[in-house]
């Protein structure tokens, strides 16, 4: 056992470092230290160019996408290349958060299912960060039933060949800024739900196409609204055949929940330094017993998935497939952001509850309590996530489904009689 | 990046699976519980002809001469066998204590007989209630005779030698503490088998009235000694408590596949299947902070304090999460004595309270992370 690189991977590291600290834009370093739980952290310009600069300097010199093959604008290095990358690349990555839907999620479903034309028109660009990708997937009437979709898809009758989308989609991170969507529709209600759906990518300046941002819980707008008027897409954007999207829309969810589920915070260390920082009772929030004891299991869950990370990494660096284990990060570390954001809140009193310049650490706990109701849903409820370890992982049966047999138009639609 | 065990490591450990699964069956586990022996015997010396007691014990001492990393699979199979066996109080506590504190003549005497099974050792440490600390150690040593009592002392009546803890010269709060060895067959040493939780694994009352005792390791010594040898420990048991978490695990969702109710296999409903998967989830973290512990006591790393900390809340939390699961997963036949459920449940229990609760290493991490704090600083 051992936390070494092998020499292959040493020499890796190197090449990165000398290349990251030749070329990373370390003008913005504090700005990026400083980022809150859901701000980027920079003013000093614009934050969506700088993160499209960095992204194109990177691709310029074959470090975007580094698992990508070479013609699509990737890097073909190795899954530990990609980690190690990271692990250099350090807060310097977080500028990428605008592309991670399209690198993580889009530009693989397009890569295994679209022509040979369209990905090397498509996925270059996507690399560099010179197109943005959204996903439109979820709707008012399917979030974790994906399939009970609605958004329909039906032929043009006037023989073009061409598809004609009306609908409506929901929780599409970055809609506003992507110039291509992941699209998936139902373009057969009387076949049962997960058999009549199909799936095409779309230009978003489509006529028909209208991003509205929707005002979150928590007061900001990160995701939108999408709606579809009579919006039409040529029958050659159609990734897979008519009636599999359910299918190729597996190969988009499980890197989701991949890319996603890697590497999370759960905010300890910055509790942890609160709690250095923070009095009680006129002594160091650390000193008392009961924080203590807090603190302890905040610290071997933050630690538990550092070295889960760290057994899948081990996978990697020795060419094998991570286990399911990995499949754990998301829910632990959505559920202990929120009772952490609580208790960070609990030891600042009656103040804990005012958020603004006053609050400890620039409010980052307040923001945290408002933001953490997302994690357990985005991306795979904490309750998805936990059918998925039974079932995968585990091997216990699933639900018994009431709709799998039934006609898609015949399953109802309200609970009220 | 290698934070895994190696092949052989890992073929080692099927081997002891293999052993443990076909001479620890139910009813050797049970008989503790239902008044036959203190331990399992015939096993124990099974263990020892195998190697397993003495794999992390140098040659030169009787020892198979292997690493720390093999212990740590091999007290992950008897956690998992939950095996009625003295081997953390004689080997994860007292072998380890010799190792560390020894002279070559303690070595010497002493190691061979625990690596080969003769001998059982245990670490008297422990006087009453709550947590321990310098002040409430009574015991005393005077002219090479210990006088005093220690309660409970896990395999106190069924070991021969004991690591005990008490007061020596002239030091004051932890430099008051010395360590002694004591021959627990001589004269001047009575014990008393207690009635516990978990009777698998014994606990003893010991009085001594002038019981011979030879000091290990220095003077004033005794508290730092034993703080770092509980650690080491620590990172032992926490792979028992691991095996035992997983299989708890395994015997849910073995059950939940059986079990039909209300025409289905209970598996099938979310309440049990969301249990069963929350029980994953802390099982793989303790596995993955045993890990790291594993780590830091095979590369004797600066780290393995707070690694220690947290493989041990990490792992005390598992087990007693999926044990007390495993029972509810079974529903009425769970809580009966015939099924093995509450074998698991009383073990974790047990196991939760052996080497200092989970409060008293909760404080210990937070403690550690703090002066890691400080060095970093």
């Amino acid at each position: 056992m051992d936390f070494d690189d092998t020499p292959e991977e040493a020499a890796f590291r190197a090449e990165a470092r000398a290349w990251i600290q030749a070329n990373a834009p370390t003008h913005l370093e504090a700005e990026l230290k400083r980022a809150g739980f859901a701000s980027s952290g920079i003013d000093s310009e614009d934050p969506m160019a700088a993160s499209k600069a960095w992204q194109k300097r990177k691709a310029e010199a074959g470090w975007a996408c580094l698992n990508w093959p070479k013609e699509y604008g990737g890097g073909a290095r190795t899954p530990i290349e990609r980690v190690i990358w990271g692990q250099e690349e350090g807060i310097y990555g977080s500028l990428s958060s605008p592309f991670i839907i399209g690198h993580g999620m889009c530009g693989p479903t397009v890569m295994a299912w679209a022509s040979e034309d369209h990905k090397r028109r498509l996925l270059p660009p996507l690399a560099s960060g010179e197109e943005i990708w959204c996903q439109l997937f979820s709707e008012p009437a399917g979030g974790s039933d994906l399939a009970g979709l609605r958004t329909s898809a039906v032929k043009a009758d006037d023989g073009s060949g061409d598809w004609i989308i009306n609908g409506q989609k929901i929780w599409t991170s970055g809609a506003q800024h992507s110039q291509w969507g992941l699209l998936i529709t139902r373009t057969n209600p009387d076949a049962p739900k997960h058999k009549g759906l199909t799936m095409f990518f779309l230009s978003m300046s489509t006529p028909g196409v209208e991003v509205r941002p929707i005002k979150q819980a928590n007061g900001q707008s990160g995701f939108n609204e999408v709606y579809f008027t009579d919006v039409r897409i040529p029958d050659d954007q159609r990734l897979g055949a008519v009636g599999q999207g359910w299918e190729v829309s597996l190969t988009t969810l499980m890197n989701e929940r991949l890319s996603i589920g890697s590497g999370m915070s759960t905010g300890f260390p910055e509790l942890f330094d609160f709690c250095l920082q923070a009095e009680v009772d006129g002594r160091p929030a650390v000193d008392d017993a009961s924080v203590r004891s807090r603190l302890a299991q905040f610290a071997v869950k933050q630690s538990g998935l550092k070295y889960t990370g760290m057994r899948a990494i081990t996978a990697l660096s020795k060419g094998e497939t991570p286990g399911p284990e990995n499949s754990i990060g998301k829910l632990v570390a959505g559920a202990t952001m929120q009772e952490l954001a609580m208790f960070a809140l609990d030891i600042q009193g009656q103040s804990g509850a005012i958020q603004d310049e006053s609050s400890p650490m620039n409010a980052r706990f307040q923001q945290m309590l408002l933001r953490s109701p997302a994690t357990r849903i985005e991306g795979g409820s904490d309750e998805i996530l936990r059918n998925i370890i039974g079932e995968r992982v585990l091997g216990l049966p699933g639900d018994i489904r009431v709709d799998k047999d039934v006609a898609f138009r015949d399953i109802p639609t309200s609970g009220r009689k | 990046m290698n934070l895994d065990f190696s092949d052989d490591q890992k073929q080692l450990q099927d081997q002891i699976r293999r052993f443990l699964s076909e001479k620890c069956t139910p009813a050797v586990v049970r008989s503790g519980l239902e008044g036959g022996e203190p331990f399992a015997r015939d096993l124990y010396r099974g263990l020892a002809e195998m190697g397993v007691l003495g794999v992390a014990i140098p040659e030169a001492y009787g020892g198979v001469g292997l690493s720390h990393l093999e212990l740590c699979l091999a007290a992950e199979e008897l956690g998992r066998a939950l095996a009625p066996v003295p081997v953390a109080s004689s080997i994860y506590l007292a072998a380890e204590f010799l190792l560390q504190a020894g002279t070559e003549a303690q070595k010497k005497a002493w190691l061979p007989r625990l690596a080969s099974g003769e001998s059982i050792g245990t670490f008297a440490f422990v006087e009453g209630q709550g947590r321990m600390t310098p002040d409430k150690v009574a015991a005393a040593v005077r002219d090479g005779r210990l006088s005093g009592a220690k309660s409970p002392v896990p395999d106190g009546d069924i070991a021969d030698l004991a690591v005990v803890a008490a007061r020596s010269g002239a030091g004051r709060g932890e430099q008051a503490i010395s360590l002694f060895l004591v021959d627990l067959n001589g004269p001047g040493v009575t014990r008393e088998t207690l009635a516990s939780i978990d009777p698998t694994r014994s606990q003893a009352r010991l009085a001594f009235e002038g019981a011979p005792a030879e000091r290990l390791g220095g003077e004033g010594e005794g508290w730092a000694i034993a703080s770092q040898v509980m650690d080491r420990a620590a990172i032992l048991m926490a792979f028992e408590q691991v095996g035992g978490a997983d299989r708890a695990l395994s015997m849910a969702r073995d059950y939940a596949l059986d079990r039909m109710a209300f025409g289905r296999q209970i598996g099938s409903f979310q309440a049990i299947k969301h249990m069963l998967a929350d029980m994953y989830v802390s099982a793989t973290l303790a596995r993955s902070n045993c890990y790291y512990g594993a780590w830091a006591l095979a590369s004797g790393s600066s780290e393995l304090p707070v690694a220690a900390a947290t493989a041990r809340v990490s792992a005390t939390q598992a087990f007693q999460h999926c044990a007390k699961n495993n029972i509810q997963v079974h529903g009425g036949m769970g809580f009966t004595w015939a099924f093995d459920c509450h074998l698991f449940y009383r073990r974790s229990n047990a196991l939760a309270l052996a080497l200092g609760s989970l409060s008293t290493w909760e404080d210990l991490l937070i403690s550690r992370l703090q002066g890691a704090n400080t060095q970093a600083a």
